[in-house]
């Protein structure tokens, strides 16, 4: 079943394609019920198509993150539709979710997320085992990713052996495992410093640029949102902004690489 | 995720923390560790008990006088005799089925020989106690019965009463003194070696029953009868003829009760396992309920080592772990620490059995199905106490695992 919708993936990474990635149509999120009950989501609209790059701010409490976890199938709305790939996945089970996110998404998290005292190896290779990929497809595949995001030299090296920007490329890493088309990255850059987030965020950049991938990234910090094609602006659960990111910032190449920070640290 | 990555991880679970996962698995130890040594001491009993069944022979029948001679209260008030060489001669020609008998008395005393003295027990028999007790000589001879009639003065040597008043061989021919009385030495036994339960059957000394009543003992009557019944079959026909002689014999009336006991080495040897499953009955208590408190050092364990490791669970669901790849996970872990705990406890238990029958000279024996029970039970506990941390880890919410702090 997984074997197929694998399949079903790879087709689907490819850009301008008929459906969207994303459909999300009206949906909401209530958390605990009666008086006491809070509205996160009021009734959220969105569609992302293959092969944007996707910034989603607002401050804290705005739904954001809410938000960023009903995209990432890691929870599920209280009512509205949301529409994965064409595929309905508001009313699945958790059993059905997990099989979605092994497949379908990346994540990046801000604290990295890595196991402890496990290589970056098995760090990248972990996706793989859930979904039942066999060893000898798994090395190759981890060997190729951590090259790719510049870490061949420390395929073997524990979390603790490496910097917070190494450490959040093979995160990176570990979320392409699978050949998921959407890539999910919550503060990807709130524990690094500057050179970090720029290499990070360029790894972003080139990943949607070359592959094709789709990256969502949730951020409170402009600079990192000036990396995107597009803004999505968060308030009291419901978007109220959403532009391109060359409208949002002028003057910015929007997406292009941006900018501003990278011309800085260039310089520097 | 293949069961063998499974257990790879779970594997290097346990390795994080060495210290605390065998203080975890301690419980475990400690009750597979009981589980083996109390079997090891219950099947050493058993065998011991089967092991003299076999040496005495499982025909062998003892009739002892009345049911308290300890006490040396007589309990049949109208029996004036207990046993006697006329009962043994009765039964020798009226039992149908009887292979051989003999009586036995006993006594001990201090034995000279030379310079050479030794402490041992003195039985007193007749000529058929070879057959009733599976005996043989290995030097000389046995007395013959006219010794027996005649009251000679003579002796027939067990290998250990042999070697130690005779060090230097050529102790047939030789003289012994016992209880002032000097004996002229027939013969030595052959070696029979300890008892299951550790008495040295080759400590005695035999002479004819009527030296020993008249020069050792002083006794009118003899301590026991004992009876080779021709086959094992017939053991219960024996009993029963030989009760309604000896009953005529000692002219009891009905109402009277029995002046004598009539026993089979079975019901002797009975007690001893009673005994020995006392024993292993007690060492299985303990293994169970160390088996329970190590089960809950398992579970509490894996409680704490879920609630540490939620980051790492809520990561693993973000990246496609299914809830049972999450149980399985945890579930494995409990199962490993407590494979690894009954692997422990089997060399500890073995360890044990083997101090045992060291120092306490108890028979014990290790099986192998014990060993598999102690594993079993090491395996049972992982799987019982195991799974509730297992499948709070495969119930945690994915988001709140993440947020976890």
């Amino acid at each position: 079943m997984m074997q197929q919708s694998k399949v079903g993936t790879m087709g689907s990474r490819m850009p301008a394609a008929a459906t969207p990635l994303i459909e999300v149509h009206d949906i909401t999120k209530v958390y605990g019920e009666g008086p006491s009950a809070v509205e996160a989501l009021r009734g959220v609209s969105l569609t992302i198509f293959h092969g944007e790059f996707v910034a989603i701010m607002g401050p804290s409490g705005s739904g954001k993150s809410t938000f960023m976890h009903l995209l990432g199938c890691l929870d599920r709305p209280t009512s509205g539709s949301y529409r994965l790939a064409g595929q309905e996945v508001s009313g699945l089970t958790r059993d059905q979710l997990a099989a979605i996110r092994s497949r379908q998404i990346g994540f990046v998290f801000q604290s990295f997320n890595l196991l402890a005292r496990t290589s970056a190896l098995e760090n990248v290779e972990l996706p793989m085992l859930y979904a039942g990929v066999a060893q000898k497809a798994r090395d190759e595949r981890a060997h190729t990713l951590l090259e790719q995001v510049g870490l061949g030299e420390r395929m073997n090296h524990r979390p603790n052996e490496l910097s917070g920007g190494q450490q959040q490329r093979v995160a990176i890493a570990r979320a392409l495992a699978n050949d998921a088309p959407l890539l999910m990255a919550d503060e990807p850059t709130g524990n690094l410093d500057s050179t970090s987030s720029v290499e990070i965020m360029t790894l972003f950049r080139n990943l949607n640029r070359d592959q094709g991938i789709t990256v969502v990234v949730v951020t409170h910090a402009t600079d990192i949102a000036a990396w995107s094609n597009r803004i999505v602006t968060f308030r009291d659960g419901l978007i109220i902004d959403d532009r391109p990111t060359r409208e949002a910032f002028p003057g910015s190449a929007g997406g292009a690489g941006a900018p501003d920070l990278e011309r800085q640290e260039a310089s520097s | 995720m293949s069961f063998i990555v499974l257990v790879r991880t779970a594997w290097k679970a346990l390795q994080r923390n060495i210290s605390r996962s065998l203080l975890t698995m301690l419980g475990i130890i400690i009750g597979v560790g009981a589980v083996i040594s109390s079997m090891a001491i219950g099947s050493g009993a058993q065998a011991a008990v089967l092991k003299a069944i076999e040496s005495l022979g499982a025909n062998l029948v003892i009739i002892t006088p009345g049911s308290i001679t300890s006490g040396g209260v007589s309990l049949g008030s109208g029996a004036k005799t207990t046993l006697t060489l006329d009962d043994v001669a009765a039964i020798a020609n009226n039992v149908p089925e009887v292979g051989a008998v003999c009586p036995y008395s006993q006594t001990s005393a201090q034995v000279v020989a030379g310079s050479a003295n030794w402490y041992t027990v003195i039985g007193g028999t007749t000529p058929p106690w070879l057959e009733v007790g599976n005996w043989s000589v290995a030097q000389g001879t046995f007395f013959s019965n006219q010794d027996v009639n005649r009251v000679t003065k003579v002796a027939v040597l067990g290998s250990t009463v042999a070697s130690n008043l005779f060090p230097a061989g050529g102790a047939v021919g030789s003289t012994i003194v016992i209880k002032s009385v000097p004996f002229r030495v027939l013969g030595v036994l052959v070696s029979k070696g300890q008892t299951g339960f550790g008495r040295d059957q080759d400590d005695v000394i035999i002479v004819p029953i009527t030296t020993h009543k008249e020069r050792l003992t002083g006794q009118t009557y003899i301590n026991t009868i004992m009876i080779s019944a021709s086959a094992p079959e017939t053991v219960a026909g024996v009993i029963d003829a030989t009760e309604r002689l000896l009953r005529l014999e000692h002219h009891l009336t009905p109402v009277d009760p029995d002046d004598f006991t009539i026993r089979n080495i079975a019901n002797v040897q009975q007690v001893r396992m009673a005994t020995a499953s006392t024993q292993a009955l007690l060492l299985a208590a303990v293994a169970v309920v160390s088996l329970v408190v190590g089960g809950i050092g398992i579970m509490n364990i894996m409680l704490v080592s879920v609630t540490e490791r939620t980051r790492e669970i809520g990561l693993r669901m973000a990246v496609g772990a299914r809830g049972r790849d999450i149980l399985l996970q945890f579930f494995i872990e409990a199962l490993t620490m407590a494979c690894a705990g009954g692997v422990i406890g089997i060399g500890l238990g073995v360890g044990i059995s083997v101090l045992v029958s060291k120092l306490g000279n108890w028979p014990t024996v290790i099986t192998g199905f014990s060993i598999f029970l102690g594993f079993a039970s090491a395996a049972f506990t992982g799987v019982v106490f195991g799974f509730y941390p297992a499948r709070r880890a495969a119930a945690l919410d994915p988001i709140e695992a993440l947020r976890y702090e």
